[in-house]
């Protein structure tokens, strides 16, 4: 019984970690708390439920959603946060911002769609499961499990692996220094959008597909856990975000499980509250540009 | 009068509210006007809701006692979360709080005497609507006068540049715990009230978004003195009830005059700065 509840908590995680990652990115780089980033996951959903609605396979639509989702996070950021960068505006003229700009995209979607939550078409995965060990994982949630581990995979690579990466890195630390090292800062900026959006629509698709309940506000609550994963982490920590990514679901599950599933949010949030008191830099507190 | 009764009997929400968000937003240009960004103002008026409900419904107290009880509450509240938590900065202050902001609610939804998801009905209506309007005149009438005082020059000086403040000799920790607890006492009443006039309260009035739609009152206001938050205010109350003729489109609208604002008026609407007496004998 527990390891079943351990194997559905690191799960429920990798979906945590996967979503909070482009949002830790988004932050660590870009040094904006971004709120629109809630969306990116709502829209990604919403893709894939479209695109496999018309008859795709969902190993196309996952990634297609995931693309879009990126090109929609670029346009949102170059249209709400290009004025305010370079006017060196503070972080709550950005904070705000986008805080109007998410909620008239929610209410924006809601007026055009309708507030009801839908479902993605039967049959897209083979509903068998395996048994092993007396533990059950359906062939979804091996899914899930396996596309988290491939992006994370990804993104580890493209930040530490590559010489993009290490011009992002150099941006985190120092954006002032690295557009005078001859880094094209506005164009990776755009880059980085596009990368965290793309993880946020991906995390949209796999959760749309573990709990097979899509709606326009689903990115907001999403939220929530999100600013829990990458502050309990440290800000802009990229194996932060991950571990703590993957001890919320666990958490979360093993409340519900075995205290109350109303429960389960409070007690994500008192842990929050208790990290930020004793850490206030996170459980793993430094920088991306230091760390990732 | 009596088109004036009409006038109040239709729009009785939309006064109560207007006068009750005036109330937050200067709970949160308290904050803003030290340079903490905490977000902690909806809790605070949970906490005055909630413990303002209890005590009318639980234990049948006169409203005159409930009220000033009501912002002790979230006061002690402030009191005993403050320390650690006062020692964080920017974001992470921001977040903490949201996040006790989130226990709280958790513990509204989940203990049988508070309603539960349900929430608390059947509050009686005992805030008058004058009693609201004082109340948010006198708020301002007290913030002016301090913001015009050495406590007011302090506050902007801890704003606007910490460790000048510091070795100017001003006790940060103090001021940041002081400024918190206005901050309750503020909020605290504007959920006494808004609860003592709606009949109904439940956990989700007091989460995430509440949190974040206080904040952007002030922001959309500004913090140069304690009117423009309360402009803010009103302009995000009224804003959804003149464009009712929208329907479903008004909350779109809503967001996008969010959007200009900031980034056309990054100082707020009201970007004006309220006087401060230099000392005598001092060069200004």
């Amino acid at each position: 019984m527990l390891a079943q509840q351990l194997l559905n908590g690191l799960l429920l995680g990798a979906t945590y970690a996967l979503f909070a990652l482009g949002f830790t990115l988004m932050f660590g780089v870009l040094r904006v708390v971004n709120l629109t980033y809630g969306f990116y996951f709502t829209a990604g959903a919403f893709l894939a439920l479209w695109l496999t609605q018309a008859g795709a396979p969902l190993f196309l639509a996952l990634p297609a959603a995931a693309i879009a989702s990126g090109l929609i996070a670029t346009l949102l950021d170059w249209l709400l946060l290009t004025r305010l960068r370079r006017a060196g505006a503070d972080e709550l003229a950005s904070l705000m911002v986008t805080l109007g700009a998410v909620l008239a995209l929610y209410a924006g979607m809601t007026a055009w769609l309708g507030p009801d939550i839908r479902r993605l078409p039967p049959g897209l995965i083979a509903a068998g499961a395996l048994e092993a060990f007396g533990l059950r994982i359906t062939l979804a949630q091996i899914l899930i499990l396996a596309a988290c581990a491939l992006l994370v995979g990804l993104l580890l690579w493209l930040m530490r692996g590559t010489r993009l990466g290490l011009a992002i890195r150099a941006m985190a630390e120092r954006p002032d220094t690295a557009a005078l090292m001859g880094i094209a800062t506005a164009r990776l900026a755009a880059l980085v959008s596009f990368v965290s959006g793309a993880l946020a629509g991906a995390g949209g698709v796999l959760i749309g597909l573990n709990f097979n309940a899509i709606h326009p506000y689903m990115g907001e609550s999403m939220m929530l856990r999100g600013f829990v994963v990458i502050v309990v982490g440290g800000l802009g920590n990229i194996f932060g975000a991950l571990v703590a990514g993957l001890l919320l679901g666990i958490i979360e599950v093993l409340t519900a499980g075995y205290i109350s599933s109303g429960l389960k949010e409070a007690v994500a949030f008192a842990l929050l509250v208790l990290v930020l008191w004793t850490r206030p830099a996170g459980l793993f507190g430094t920088t991306l540009a230091r760390k990732a | 009068m009596a088109w004036f009764d009409d006038l109040l009997f239709t729009y009785q929400n939309l006064a109560v509210a207007l006068g009750v968000n005036g109330l937050l937003a200067l709970s949160m240009y308290v904050v803003l006007a030290v340079g903490q960004l905490s977000l902690g103002q909806a809790a605070f008026m949970g906490l005055g809701a909630y413990s303002s409900a209890l005590m009318s419904l639980q234990l049948g107290w006169p409203f005159w006692a409930v009220l000033p009880l009501s912002c002790v509450v979230p006061v002690l509240f402030a009191l005993a979360v403050g320390g650690p938590t006062l020692r964080l900065n920017g974001v992470y202050l921001a977040i903490a709080t949201i996040g006790l902001g989130e226990v709280l609610r958790g513990v509204y939804l989940n203990v049988d005497v508070l309603g539960g998801a349900m929430g608390l009905s059947g509050i009686p209506e005992a805030a008058p609507l004058w009693l609201i309007y004082a109340m948010l005149a006198l708020a301002v009438l007290v913030l002016w006068q301090v913001g015009k005082s050495g406590i007011g020059r302090a506050m902007e000086a801890m704003r606007l540049d910490e460790t000048a403040a510091l070795s100017m000799g001003v006790n940060i920790r103090r001021y940041r715990l002081a400024t918190l607890c206005a901050s309750a006492v503020l909020a605290g009443l504007a959920g006494a009230l808004s609860a003592h006039s709606t009949d109904f309260i439940g956990p989700n009035d007091f989460g995430f978004e509440p949190a974040v739609t206080i904040l952007s009152f002030a922001l959309l206001g500004g913090i140069g003195s304690p009117f423009a938050p309360v402009l803010g205010a009103w302009l995000l109350t009224l804003l959804p009830e003149v464009l009712r003729p929208l329907a479903d489109v008004r909350l779109v609208m809503n967001g996008a005059v969010i959007v200009v604002a900031v980034l056309f008026l990054p100082r707020g609407l009201l970007a004006w700065r309220m006087p401060r007496h230099v000392r005598p004998g001092r060069a200004a």
